[in-house]
């Protein structure tokens, strides 16, 4: 059994003007200890769906269906006290904006310390001294001093460090990291990745990371989850998707994506481009999600959307056109 | 990289798998459209803005809708209670409380509405001034400071003290009291719009001051004038009510609403109706006046909206 | 910090100073002859006459102006022309009552209307957020007399449980001292719960959508301490700030309150001096209350630190 099995999970917002089917009908499982990452365009679900595990959607105006099942409890049944439980204990999350993420008013100690008072039963002193600890493990130099000062007085690595810490101070089972480096600079960023690596190893939390970013991906993860459109697309191994991409969306993601020691001139560097726009979410989509924007889009694509089946083995999509076996590119 | 997909052709449509439809899990949001989409989902500005419309027109046919005159005294037929003749009975001097209340509409809207006009283009023109005028900012914005640590109703009783009463001079007061709260709107407005960007632009190509206030600063005060007006006109009721009855305002010899409450006073704990009826009226009137305003800042302004 | 203060403190001076100059000009703003204003309709030439040198107008008006200032920094505020006390003893023998119906009034509605704020916020878009902003509305709506005829009516008329009207001293015991008060209190403060109470709610609103409260929930705090402890504290400034500002509708309501429920303070001597015309006792307590209200938004601002580490001085 799978830590995490998200089944048919469906979170809708009710808006003024419709119903956002933000996520409609996705599924997935994370094996214990596995880092899988979700990527996909903003507006694609992702971060939905991160925050529809915890069940941090507020609803009304969202709604939450489906079973996400971790342990083998399925998380939508419980009540919000056995939620609370959950959260910041056996799951826990970073979010994407170290800046804002942190209560500007509590020193960074109280912060580390509230989620140790309230799974472990810790003291306050207990806390704050195990809340230095936590900090000196994220690499954050003078701990003694910084866990009494408040995030202003911090870098915004330092500030994700401490965010890091906050989800760890309890070992959980499984960290979500919502874009944990997008707001950083390129070197704080690798920074943050080996610091994540390192503690898994450590800690030996299951990771499940939502990025746009490929590159992180690659860096990070064993598995990719590729959404589009609130749904998911492709799934296989992370050498798998990138070796051999059965989804034109995928495709176009790669495409997108500038390489490593490629000159900026000349024809054949130049980076493709997905044409189009996300469909709205508001309207209920006939067809396939991408067939808007597919370069292979035929009438069968607009009428008929795309079961996921599996194209190799461990290798899903949804496309009426992927073709079955492994070929050599 | 199209490598791995098949040509159209390739598919047989007996290998077609089509994704379960995914099921609606909440109820379809019905989108209305249109004048009753607008009062729908803004029923402060319907509610309020119907009200408001019905008290102008009470006031300006007052002498149509079965009044008598609302000053003649009747000694004969004081204090008597609410009946089919006397609606909302009479006072203390047998005048007729319901003409009373109806005619008394007239000092509080014109009140009202003549307090908003011109504490609205009094506070323009001092915010525009101290906006763009360096050295006139710190002497405005001082003395602003200044007659806002006034209380408002003190500092209008306190010019009321000196004049006489007259409906001219309560709308002169309330105006001065309420002109620093309108200047420092549109200064702040006007201070937070020379930092936007295409403000900055048009400076930069020398457009002249006059025309860079025509097209960028005027435009965008409206939205919070408007709103910033409507509250100021409620609160003018408000106080020209309390002036009348703490007899300070209008004078006893034209009803207002809070010249009969004045009025009534004595006698409110025997003949609590001749204080009722004005003051349910209004209450209604600045209830309707204020919901208009929230209507207004949650349509005109979504951003203000969420702070206040 | 010590620097601020002491900044802060000097910037409230040219303040004062405007406060000043107008309530003294106010006198001369009027058309007329002030002295005549003073004396009214009925005067004879002698009493004008009499006002006028006790005004002291044949000096110029700046002497008049620094001579006033000079006395009102000894603790003068002058004599009063109807009863020809001076104006600071009539001032001490009124501020006990007005003082207890603030005090009662403040504690009473920042206790009741930041709770409100509070759950209205977390509630957004139920019908408890509506009846709060419905209260809130209605609150700015009906004018304090109002509120306070129809409390008095109901408890104290219909039900008979508390006092009608007056005001017993503190001196006389806690219980009569409150009972006196309730009602007044409750009638001038609820324009200023209903100020508090959205301002709460509008700050909590914004905060609640911060990140850091996100995270306060994906670490599985419980609703009570992201309302009070991660939220509130955040909330805090701008809510002080307005409990503040609202200070001056308690003391402008409290001129019609203590008129509603005969409380002899400072209110009642207020609206006692305009239908006298006793423009010292006016002037005085114009001025005292524009002071007080200044001193106590300045002590607000330099409490700001307590709640928000970000701000340093």
């Amino acid at each position: 059994m799978a830590l995490l099995e998200v089944e048919n999970l469906q979170t809708h917002f009710r808006t003024p003007d419709g119903v956002n089917r933000a996520v409609d009908g996705l599924s997935f499982s994370v094996e214990a200890g596995e880092t899988v990452a979700i990527v996909g365009e903003s507006g694609c679900g992702k971060s939905v769906t991160s925050m529809s595990i915890l069940r941090l959607i507020p609803e009304p105006p969202g709604k939450i269906a489906g079973s996400i099942r971790f342990n083998g409890r399925d998380l939508l049944k419980l009540s919000d006290r056995e939620m609370r439980a959950v959260r910041g204990n056996e799951i826990s999350m970073i979010f994407q904006e170290p800046m804002t993420s942190l209560n500007p008013v509590l020193t960074v100690g109280r912060q580390i310390g509230e989620t140790l008072r309230l799974h472990q039963g810790m003291s306050a002193s207990q806390a704050e001294a195990r809340a230095v600890e936590m900090l000196k493990l994220v690499g954050i130099p003078e701990p003694q001093r910084r866990v009494k000062e408040y995030p202003h007085q911090l870098s915004g690595g330092m500030r994700q460090r401490v965010m890091i810490a906050i989800a760890l101070a309890c070992n959980p089972k499984l960290l979500i990291a919502d874009e944990p480096t997008t707001a950083l600079d390129v070197t704080i960023q690798a920074q943050i990745l080996d610091l994540m690596r390192d503690l898994k190893r450590t800690v030996g939390a299951a990771i499940v990371i939502i990025t746009h970013d490929l590159g992180v991906v690659a860096e990070v993860a064993e598995r990719v989850i590729v959404m589009y459109a609130g749904r998911k697309v492709e799934e296989a191994a992370v050498d798998k998707l990138f070796g051999a991409p059965r989804h034109p969306y995928t495709q176009g993601l790669l495409g997108s994506m500038p390489k490593l020691g490629s000159s900026l001139t000349g024809e054949e560097t130049r980076l493709q481009e997905i044409p189009g726009l996300v469909p709205s979410l508001k309207k209920k989509i006939e067809g396939c999600v991408f067939a808007s924007r597919c370069p292979h889009t035929t009438d069968l694509c607009r009428k008929v959307a795309p079961a996921l089946e599996e194209k190799a083995p461990g290798h899903i999509a949804a496309c009426h056109y992927a073709i079955k076996e492994a070929v050599a590119a | 990289m199209s490598a791995s997909v098949l040509s159209p052709g390739d598919v047989a449509p007996e290998a077609v798998k089509a994704a379960a439809p995914t099921p609606d899990i909440m109820p379809p949001v019905k989108v209305r459209k249109g004048l009753w989409g607008f009062m729908y989902r803004n029923p402060s500005i319907a509610i309020g803005g119907t009200i408001v419309l019905l008290m102008i027109l009470m006031a300006v046919f007052a002498p149509l809708l079965w009044t008598v005159d609302p000053t003649a005294l009747a000694p004969a037929r004081r204090t008597r209670e609410p009946s089919a003749m006397y609606w909302f009975g009479t006072d203390m001097l047998g005048r007729d409380v319901y003409s009373r209340v109806v005619y008394g509409a007239r000092v509080s809207l014109i009140v009202g509405f003549a307090v908003a006009f011109f504490a609205s283009v009094a506070g323009l023109a001092i915010g525009l001034i101290s906006g763009f005028v360096r050295w006139a900012d710190g002497i405005i914005m001082r003395v602003m400071d200044g007659l806002m640590s006034i209380p408002s109703i003190l500092l209008a009783i306190a010019l009321m003290a000196l004049t006489r009463g007259s409906v001219g001079n309560v709308i002169l007061a309330i105006t001065v009291a309420e002109i620093p709260r309108v200047s420092r709107l549109v200064r702040g407005v006007v201070l937070s719009l020379r930092e936007q960007p295409y403000v900055d632009a048009a400076v930069s190509c020398g457009t002249r001051t006059p025309v860079i206030i025509w097209r960028h600063i005027l435009p965008n005060t409206i939205a919070p004038m408007t709103v910033q007006a409507t509250y100021v006109c409620a609160s003018a009721m408000i106080v020209e009510s309390i002036l009348s009855f703490i007899g300070a305002g209008t004078p006893p010899i034209i009803p207002s609403w809070g010249n009969i409450m004045a009025e009534g006073r004595a006698l409110w704990q025997v003949k609590p109706y001749i204080v009722f009826f004005p003051a349910v009226f209004l209450s209604i009137t600045v209830l309707a006046v204020n919901l208009l305003g929230d209507g207004l800042r949650d349509a005109l302004d979504p951003r203000m909206a969420k702070r206040l | 910090m010590f620097a601020y203060v002491v900044r802060r403190v000097l910037a409230t001076i040219p303040v004062m100073a405007i406060v000043a100059l107008f309530v003294f000009s106010l006198l001369y703003i009027a058309p007329g002859d002030p002295a005549a204003v003073i004396a009214g309709d009925q005067a004879t030439p002698e009493d004008v006459e009499r006002i006028r040198q006790s005004l002291g107008l044949d000096r110029p008006y700046l002497v008049r102006f620094g001579s006033w200032v000079f006395d009102i920094m000894r603790g003068d505020l002058g004599v009063s022309i109807f009863t020809n006390l001076p104006v600071v003893t009539m001032i001490k023998q009124r501020i006990e009552p007005t003082l207890s119906l603030m005090i009662v009034t403040l504690c009473l509605a920042v206790s009741i209307a930041v709770p409100m704020g509070v759950v209205a916020a977390w509630k957004v878009g139920t019908w408890i957020d509506r009846a709060v902003m419905g209260f809130a509305v209605l609150g700015f709506s009906v004018p304090v007399f109002v509120v306070g005829y129809l409390l008095a009516y109901i408890f104290a008329l219909e039900l008979d449980w508390l006092p009608v009207q007056g005001y017993t001293s503190f001196s006389q015991g806690f219980v009569p001292w409150i009972e006196n008060l309730i009602l007044p209190a409750v009638a001038l403060g609820s324009v200023y719960i209903a100020l508090i109470a959205r301002i709460t709610r509008a700050t909590m609103l914004e905060v609640l959508q911060q990140d850091y409260i996100r995270t306060a929930r994906a670490k599985g705090a419980g609703q009570t301490s992201i309302l009070f402890l991660h939220a509130l504290k955040n909330a805090a400034v701008p809510i002080v700030t307005v409990i503040g500002i609202g200070i001056a509708l308690l003391i402008g309501g409290a001129v019609v309150t203590e008129s509603v429920f005969a409380i002899p303070g400072l209110g009642r001597l207020t609206v006692d001096a305009i239908l006298r015309r006793d423009y010292p006792v006016i002037q005085g307590v114009v001025l005292l209350f524009s002071f007080v209200y200044v001193l106590v938004n300045l002590a607000i601002d330099l409490l700001y630190t307590l709640f928000d580490p970000r701000i340093r001085y």
